[in-house]
């Protein structure tokens, strides 16, 4: 996958409210796929495909242990989702900080500039 | 000088307007003559339009006419890139830019149009960015997540993030 699909598959699996809530169970450690149904009103092939889901997002694991295949939270996707976006925010505070800077520099050069033009104007 | 602080850091402000629109405004001391050719020369456009320390902008390319193109690329030091093109539709110096904006690793659905006004405000100049998204979502997907949505830079942060998140109950009763 390139990172874009990556991001589109990361935002598609957190679209989803139960999916949402189901990663915010799996923050406090592993779980078995039995468990983490009990407190949604759902059938496990039902849970079981929005675990699925995450899986192909890379939003989770899941254990090897065939009867319980404990499901894990893998954090890296998710980080880089949210560094993208803030990455953005960051985007338009710190550049505008530089064009600050960067129109000093223009109006010390075109005081300069309109100096070195009264003084040409003068000679001739 | 009593602007120092509006133009140092809070200077810019966000808001969204109406469905679909993002407005952000921000005071700048100089004249628009300048402000405006920072922000369509290549030259003076790589200098700033950069984000985080890290970031440069190696592509620049303006076609400064209306039906002109222009891309950007921006690349940061572990070799992330990012682009965005476009085309301009609108060149009314110095006061006025209309230009559509795509990122070619789309974070937003649609191409967006955004307008740009620079107003005199007695020798400085008040830039307003108005950015027009396709949708209420594509404009909802900009304005929440980078501006409201937790960061998660470590596990710690991850956590608090997905503490804000519905619980499973709350799901429950959402779907009920």
């Amino acid at each position: 996958m390139t990172s874009s699909q990556r991001l589109d598959a990361t935002f598609a699996a957190l679209a989803d409210p139960t999916r949402r809530a189901i990663l915010a169970r799996l923050v406090s450690g592993e779980v078995s796929v039995t468990e983490l149904a009990e407190p949604f009103a759902m059938s496990q092939p039902a849970i079981s495909k929005h675990l699925k889901v995450l899986e192909r997002a890379g939003l989770i694991s899941r254990g090897r242990d065939a009867q319980r295949r404990p499901c894990r939270i893998e954090a890296k996707p998710l980080a880089e989702a949210t560094d993208w976006l803030e990455t953005y925010r960051k985007f338009w505070e710190d550049s505008f900080r530089r064009l600050d800077a960067l129109l000093e520099e223009m109006k010390v050069a075109s005081a300069k500039s309109a100096k070195r033009s009264m003084k040409k104007g003068k000679h001739r | 000088m009593t602007n120092a602080a509006v133009t140092k850091g809070g200077g810019l402000k966000v808001t969204a307007r109406g469905d679909r629109a993002i407005v952000m405004t921000r005071l700048f001391d100089a004249p628009r003559e300048l402000v405006f050719a920072a922000l369509t020369e290549p030259e003076l456009v790589q200098r700033w339009l950069l984000g985080p320390p890290n970031w440069s902008m190696p592509v620049c390319e303006i076609d400064l006419r209306a039906g002109g193109s222009y891309r950007y690329l921006w690349r940061n030091s572990d070799g992330r890139e990012m682009s965005a093109r476009g085309t301009f539709r609108e060149i009314r110096p110095p006061d006025r830019i209309v230009h559509t904006e795509r990122f070619d690793e789309p974070w937003y659905p649609g191409e967006a149009v955004i307008t740009t006004a620079l107003a005199d405000s007695g020798g400085k100049t008040l830039l307003t960015v108005t950015l027009l998204y396709i949708s209420k979502e594509a404009r909802d997907s900009v304005l929440k997540s980078p501006m409201e949505g937790g960061v998660a830079r470590s596990y710690d942060r991850l956590a608090d993030l997905l503490s804000t998140l519905p619980t499973p109950g709350e799901a429950r009763a959402a779907r009920l």
